[in-house]
């Protein structure tokens, strides 16, 4: 897809939403693209872009989140560089965007400014293998509950059903159809679909527009604590 | 087969309530639980239960006492400072007889303490929280899949013994995603003769009360309720052993400190140590008997835990002291490493 120079990352709680937005961040940098990716989750104490801080260091993509992120001051503040960041046209921003609509009412803020500039894509982050969101239904819902929080519409549909670990390619098709339904529902394109990039490489030809991943940060490979041997 | 989801282990625990039957729930936020409310927040009026954020911890466990009192099952959860404001409900629950399930994902501790998991309310859990002799029945997740399992688990357990259970968790289990396959919804299986549902004119009516003045009566209902829990004792200990048989060094961990002893375990034979691990699933009541059959082999146990060293004491009783048992912790929302648990090992083996 085309980037636009912002782009917002929303959808339910735990669909995936800030692996995207980091990730996506990584490429758009990749492509040469002076990029800075913005942590607007004032919901989630747990997992935060600023977990994955060393690696974008490393690549160059600034990262702007809340000053008390990952400390035990549980403050649901926003920086406020994060005006800057959404007016400075010369950035490109990615937006990680609070799980459901309550996470979503911190972008009214900003929504002003954005649909202003209207150089956006405000993308909606689907996993069909949430218990909350099995189907397009209430993937719909979910989606109209966070574009009246947030107060920006919704551009787009990217399909990040996975079951982490026990993700197959096959589990990933087993998606496209309910993807599709959304597509139809809403009215707009599925313009991504997210694999690890192991996956991602035996889908290639099968889905079209995928998104791998590469960088995958879990909560408890922070604390260093490997899978459960059976 | 069920089709798997992908679950934090808060969800699995909400979701697995509403397949135990469960349609009320009481709760008040608290970080690193909150997602236990909020999912029943949306699914409850879905399904005709009720959802209501009480105005406090304190309100909420009365909401349960209420609840369970009229026969339904209820449930409220909470993270460690929470549970302690329960304290005096949970004491009247057992006081009534009461069945209930109340979760609590621990975080670190004393006081506010931190967000980030503890299992610092070992003692709070197994050995009371509020005043009395009473017991509740402590049931110790691994999985997110052990949340929803152990849920239903706690329900049933909860109803036959009239006790309330509690589901131990830290705020690793609560907040990690994991593929759950979700457990088909049961029917509860005992009859609550006792409840308070309305007598419709056709017997006794019913009281539900934990005072009592008359100490002889008194004496006889502790009685009573004691040789209930040795019952308990008896038939409903839990535990995995893993490749604990032959181990000269038994690692004793449960949550999320047996996942990561598993893997010190799993190392510790590759290189040649005979190492086990026993987890107990119940720590409420302890499985003292694998604990004491292992001690005959064994040279050496090992308790690893997120706390200062709290089921080291029930490792040390289930084996007589018969065995040295050291403690191999971090604290305050740490976590150990599986190299910190496979240097305990080692250096026991050297012993």
């Amino acid at each position: 897809m085309t980037a636009r120079r912002i782009t917002l990352f929303g959808g339910h709680y735990g669909s995936g939403k800030t692996n995207i937005a980091v990730n996506y961040a990584l490429h758009l940098k990749k492509t040469g693209f002076d990029t800075v990716v913005c942590d607007l989750d004032i919901v989630n104490p747990y997992f935060r872009t600023k977990d994955s801080k060393a690696e974008l260091d490393e690549a160059g993509v600034r990262l702007i989140a809340p000053e008390f992120a990952n400390s035990n001051v549980d403050l649901p503040a926003l920086p406020q560089e994060l005006y800057g960041a959404v007016q400075n046209r010369s950035l490109h921003a990615v937006l990680d965007v609070g799980g459901d609509d309550r996470g979503a009412l911190a972008l009214g803020r900003y929504a002003p400014y954005i649909l202003e500039e209207n150089d956006y894509d405000m993308l909606f982050v689907a996993n069909f293998y949430r218990p909350l969101t099995p189907d397009a239904g209430s993937a719909l819902s979910v989606m109209r509950e966070i574009e009246a929080a947030g107060g920006i519409p919704f551009t787009g549909i990217v399909n990040n059903s996975n079951l982490a670990e026990e993700t197959t390619p096959e589990a990933v098709l087993r998606t496209v159809g309910k993807a599709d339904e959304l597509s139809r529902l809403s009215g707009l394109d599925v313009c991504m679909t997210c694999a690890e990039r192991i996956l991602a490489e035996e889908l290639k030809g099968r889905i079209p527009d995928l998104f791998p991943l590469d960088l995958q940060k879990k909560y408890y490979e922070i604390h260093q604590v490997r899978m459960n041997r059976k | 087969m069920a089709e798997k989801v992908l679950m934090k282990g808060n969800e699995a625990i909400a979701e697995a309530a509403i397949l135990a039957g469960c349609r009320h729930y009481f709760g008040y936020p608290i970080t690193p639980q909150t997602e236990i409310a909020a999912y029943l927040a949306k699914r409850m009026p879905k399904i005709g239960g009720c959802f209501l954020q009480a105005e406090s911890e304190i309100a909420a466990i009365n909401m349960v006492y209420g609840v369970a009192s009229a026969g339904k099952r209820v449930m409220t959860s909470s993270s460690s400072p929470g549970i302690s404001l329960k304290g005096e409900g949970l004491s009247y629950l057992a006081g009534s007889d009461l069945p209930a399930l109340v979760v609590n994902v621990q975080r670190g501790g004393p006081g506010l303490g931190g967000i980030q998991p503890s299992q610092s309310d070992y003692f709070q859990a197994t050995r009371g929280g509020g005043h009395g002799d009473y017991r509740m029945i402590v049931l110790a997740p691994a999985s997110a899949q052990e949340m929803a399992d152990l849920t239903i688990k706690g329900f049933d357990l909860a109803d036959n013994y009239r006790v309330t259970c509690m589901l131990l968790a830290d705020g690793t289990m609560g907040q990690m995603m994991e593929p759950v396959e979700l457990p088909a919804p049961v029917e509860p299986s005992v009859g609550k003769p006792w409840a308070v549902t309305g007598t419709e004119g056709k017997r006794r009516h019913n009281i539900i009360n934990s005072l009592s003045l008359v100490p002889e009566e008194l004496e006889q209902l502790n009685f009573a309720r004691f040789e209930r829990y040795a019952e308990i004792e008896r038939k409903e200990p839990m535990w995995e052993s893993f490749m604990a048989e032959d181990a000269d060094i038994v690692v004793v961990a449960f949550g999320i400190a047996a996942r990561v002893s598993k893997n010190a375990v799993v190392a510790a034979r590759e290189s040649g140590i005979k190492a086990g691990l026993i987890r107990p699933i119940t720590l409420w009541p302890f499985p003292k008997q694998p604990l004491a059959e292992a001690a005959q082999k064994a040279k050496h146990f090992i308790s690893v835990e997120l706390s200062m060293g709290q089921m080291i004491e029930d490792v040390q009783l289930a084996i007589r002291c018969s065995r040295p048992v050291t403690l191999c912790n971090r604290v305050g929302g740490m976590i150990p490493t599986p190299e910190q648990v496979l240097e305990s090992i080692r250096s026991a083996n050297r012993r």
